[in-house]
């Protein structure tokens, strides 16, 4: 019947997309620009053409079943024979599935464990230590060995390794760079640790994908990779140039909020570390409420407060446009 | 608390849904007054025990939900479909995307499925009704009164928005201080309830009520795949509601089990969710593995290859699907070792699950197809759940799922796995048993309609999602930069949704068609099919069978209507045992929600008083002696000659 084979042809087309993904190189995780991101790549290109080759033969068999037994008109007559089954057949196609699992399994479990530690080639050398600390809806970033501070960017010098130390002041996060490397959370009172390399300088997008709230969207930043020598400028600059952090300012970076970037002297980490608990004293639910009510005066203090995002949101534009500078060759 | 917090009302979309929420029960009310409907609908379906008319009652219910979830799920393509859009705020998108998955989840695949369990179960078992009948009622009665409490949020106090996951600490009281999230806790225990009373209703009907000669290997494979699938019902459940139950606690008795502070931890919540959640994922997908191989072995007119490997397939699926709930947290900081050991049981899954692939194509092969349009939802399943199989496995991959975590990937996969699986499936079982229920058939032209519409607009939806995934898109955004140039795919997506919404619309008009138009004669077995439901009448009279059947072969139906050997003996005919109905189901769940009610508003004094009133029934329940009736030989004779033309 003519509906199968439009069935056929309609799955045939929607195939195609998924084809191209594997050589489609502008995609993200499709371009790597690390050791990490790469070995993951590397893996993800694997996995695919196993899964190419699974897809592609069931859907010949079934496109080729389909049709050549389908009911025609002449032969309403015809009754099937029954089958049982066939032990061979079975064994087979419980056989096939096993060896390509562990055909996966393998340099899955190399991976998994090669993430987990300093990239290879870069054993050496002495990782920079970042901590990452994430709020509702900011990435604060702290270098203890530089003192230094800055809020929704990173700069880090490139191939070099980079230690990030991870944690968050209240609701749990994820940080990722998809171009650097594989994602981890952050969660309050826990630290956990991410290694990551750029190869060159370059801007990279970095955002948090573990939903946190209202602001989750926003919750983006800029890892921007320079030479050692832009690195060491930078740092000096900062020193010269920004404002010290004191924790009352800090704990206003904490209230819950969409921020731009901002750069200080010092880090928070000389009062709290919040891998370490602490956190209770800069929280307030009071700031996390939702109004439904729509009075007067209600809708004049929301539009207030929309003008007030709406400058905040000027804020977070600078921040995203150059977040996606790296991210607009499409 | 003032009138204009209790009700939600800053939104315009909102206040517009309350109107026609409003407009459409009063409606309702003068029509069914206007018909002087109230008792007939008190005494045939309110009351009811009938089994049948609970899975009905269960299926509307679903396609109502389908219809609530639906809308969300568009209302979250539009909001998405450009970049900037400002259709819904933050807040609102949060809500919609938190009620879209739990209702979809709970009260959208789950009734759907055990609405199809209810119709058909019995009937494929040759039993006259499930164990506890009245327990029954009570399930879908208290299954109802959940959802009802959960739709309410959307008017009253406000959704909950903290992801169908309720992460916490996002979900305690500290970042989430509405009561949105006191009706998650409290809503999804009240239907949770009935839903482990309907997997305890089930594992005991399957073992003990079983036509005579219906040994295990000769059941046929929908009862098998809603018997295992009872089994994780019973062992998940209880896992749900613990951890409801400290949810609840936390948020409303200020203890400390999930919340970062005094030592809480919400690790414990994730473990315990997906400890249920993982299992639910396999509760909703194996009963519509079991009706698609009804369904194909039916149309391909042959009995379905690997009987044996597929139930051991699926007691392998069930068994492995309790210890992969770590891979949805493979970024949480486990040992290297642990996320091993979790990508290689996660992966396993793909071994059974491909048998049983593999077991229909073979059922298919050296058939004769018949294109009818249940058929082509079972056949439209293989390639798409494949797709939604095979990055299954890559997400299985833990190095690689550092990638797709919470990306749109994975919203990509887990619908290929979850539409096709779940909701395909329930499209071919009500058209497969619609003449069952109703005693005639869905229209299979607009079927056909409603079929290419949805699987096209299913994957004009979804493709494009693994896509944007891998451009680095998370999930659950309600807005991005055009920059990310993710506009495209997310348009072109959008566009899917409103063809998937045209499909839904086809099967509304197609019910409503067949209602008024279609032929009533449709005979007991319309689909020359192979299982028990097909020889008795159509619809089923409300005791299943005059005389119980005896079995002494799988498709025992078949050869016997091949044989020629199923006409009834009037000398047969024995009174029929049936249960009568009862008030208590329908009224014990009101209180029930009634009590969630105030729970939600923290109304402490008057959820007491409501929970007198759940005890009070429970004790009068124990007082009701009633041990049913008996329906008369001659009543039965009259309604089997009816269908049967005469007895022998």
């Amino acid at each position: 019947m003519n509906a199968m084979k439009k069935l056929v042809y309609a799955l045939t087309l929607l195939l195609i997309p998924v084809l191209l993904a594997g050589c489609e190189s502008k995609l993200l995780v499709f371009d790597p620009k690390g050791p990490v991101a790469r070995s993951l790549t590397d893996l993800i290109v694997y996995s695919i053409i196993f899964m190419l080759v699974i897809v592609v033969v069931i859907f010949v068999l079934f496109g080729y079943i389909v049709w050549k037994y389908r009911a025609r008109k002449d032969d309403s007559d015809f009754e099937p024979e029954e089958e049982k089954g066939n032990h061979l057949l079975e064994i087979t196609w419980f056989t096939i599935p096993v060896i390509i699992v562990i055909a996966l399994m393998i340099p899955t479990m190399k991976t998994i464990y090669e993430v987990e530690d300093i990239p290879q080639g870069y054993e050496e050398e002495e990782p920079l230590v970042i901590h990452v600390t994430s709020a509702d809806w900011k990435w604060i970033f702290s270098y203890p060995e530089q003192d230094i501070e800055t809020v929704n960017y990173i700069n880090i010098p490139a191939d070099h390794p980079v230690q990030f130390k991870m944690t968050s002041a209240g609701t749990m996060q994820s940080f990722w760079v998809p171009e650097l490397g594989g994602q981890k959370y952050t969660m309050a009172n826990m630290q956990t640790n991410l290694y990551l390399v750029a190869d060159k300088p370059g801007s990279f997008y970095g955002r948090n994908t573990s939903f946190n709230g209202q602001g989750y969207a926003h919750m983006e930043f800029e890892v921007q990779a320079q030479t050692e020598e832009d690195f060491n400028e930078w740092v000096h600059e900062v020193h010269n140039t920004a404002m010290d952090l004191s924790e009352e300012k800090y704990s206003e970076i904490l209230e819950p909020g969409v921020l731009g970037r901002m750069t200080f002297n010092g880090t928070h980490l000389e009062w709290i570390d919040h891998a370490h608990g602490g956190s209770e004293k800069y929280i307030d639910s009071e700031l996390y409420r939702i109004d439904h009510g729509d009075d007067e005066e209600e809708q004049e203090e929301g539009r207030e407060d929309d003008q007030e995002e709406e400058n905040e949101n000027q804020d977070t534009e600078d921040t995203s446009e150059s977040a996606n500078t790296d991210h607009s060759h499409h | 608390m003032s009138l204009d917090e209790f009700f939600v009302t800053g939104d315009p979309l909102i206040l517009a849904s309350q109107i026609a929420i409003g407009l459409t029960m009063v409606g309702l009310i003068a029509l069914i007054t206007y018909l002087k409907r109230w008792k007939w609908l008190w005494n045939e379906w309110f009351t009811t025990v009938d089994h049948k008319k609970i899975g009905i009652m269960y299926i509307l219910a679903g396609v109502l939900m389908f219809f609530r979830g639906g809308v969300d799920g568009l209302l979250m393509k539009a909001q998405t479909s450009r970049p900037g859009l400002d259709l819904l705020d933050a807040q609102h998108y949060d809500e919609i995307f938190t009620t879209h998955g739990v209702i979809m989840i709970l009260f959208m695949a789950m009734p759907l499925l055990i609405g199809i369990m209810n119709v058909v179960i019995p009937l494929q078992i040759g039993a006259r009704d499930v164990a506890f009948p009245k327990l029954n009622a009570f399930s879908f009665w208290i299954f109802f009164a959940g959802a009802m409490l959960f739709n309410l949020s959307f008017v009253i106090g406000g959704s909950p928005d903290a992801g169908w996951t309720s992460y916490f600490p996002l979900a305690g009281k500290e970042f989430t201080p509405g009561v949105g999230n006191n009706y998650y806790a409290i809503s999804l225990q009240i239907a949770g309830i009935g839903t482990l009373a309907t997997g305890i209703n089930f594992v005991v009907t399957i073992i003990k009520m079983r036509a005579p000669g219906m040994s295990w290997m000769k059941l046929p494979i929908f009862v098998w795949t809603t018997f295992i699938t009872s089994i994780i019902i019973v062992a998940a459940f209880p896992i749900l509601t613990i951890a409801l139950l400290y949810m609840t606690l936390d948020r409303l008795f200020g203890t400390h089990f999930f919340t970062v502070a005094a030592g809480g931890d919400p690790m414990l919540w994730l473990n315990l969710f997906w400890l249920w959640g993982h299992p639910e994922v396999y509760i909703v997908v194996l009963p519509a593995f079991g009706m698609f191989s009804e369904v194909i072995a039916t149309f391909a007119r042959k009995n379905l290859y690997g009987y044996k490997s597929m139930v051991y397939a699926v007691a392998g699926i069930a068994f492995l699907s309790m210890l992969v709930w770590v891979h949805h947290f493979y970024t949480m900081g486990n040992s290297a070792a642990v996320n091993s050991i979790f990508s290689l049981t996660t992966m396993m899954i793909a071994i059974p699950t491909g048998v049983k692939i593999f077991n229909w194509l073979f059922t298919l092969r050296k058939g004769r197809i018949e294109f009818s349009t249940s058929m082509l939802w079972a056949l439209a399943f293989i390639p798409c759940f494949t797709i939604g199989g095979v990055t299954g496995v890559m997400l299985a991959m833990a190095a690689a799922d550092y990638q797709y975590h919470n990306t749109m990937f994975l919203v990509a996969h887990f619908h290929y796995v979850l539409i096709p699986g779940v909701v395909f499936a329930v499209f071919a079982g009500l058209y497969y048993w619609w003449p069952k229920m109703f005693g005639f058939k869905l229209n299979e032209k607009i079927g056909k309609w409603h079929f290419w519409l949805f699987v096209i607009g299913f994957n004009m939806t979804f493709m494009p999602m693994f896509f944007v995934g891998l451009d680095g898109m998370s999930r659950r955004m309600y807005t991005y930069a055009e920059s990310t140039g993710w506009g495209a795919w997310l348009g072109f997506s959008a566009v899917g949704s409103l063809v998937m919404a045209a499909g839904f619309a086809a099967l509304c008009y197609n019910i409503y068609w067949s209602f008024r138009y279609a032929s009533r004669n449709v005979g007991n077995d319309p689909w020359n099919a192979r299982s028990l439901e097909w020889a008795t009448a159509s619809p089923a009279p409300h005791y299943n069978f005059a005389v119980v059947p005896e079995v002494e072969n799988l498709d025992d139906f078949w050869y016997k209507k091949k044989k020629g050997t199923l006409g009834l003996k009037k000398s047969d005919l024995k009174p029929v045992h049936m249960p009568s109905n009862s008030w208590t189901p329908i009224v014990l769940a009101g209180a029930f929600g009634l009590v969630g009610f105030f729970l939600v508003f923290e109304w402490i004094p008057l959820a007491i008083i409501a929970a007198v009133g759940i005890v009070v029934g429970l004790v009068a329940n124990t007082f009701d002696y009633d041990d049913g009736y008996h329906i008369p030989v001659d009543e039965l004779e009259e309604e089997e000659r009816e269908w049967r033309g005469d007895l022998q």
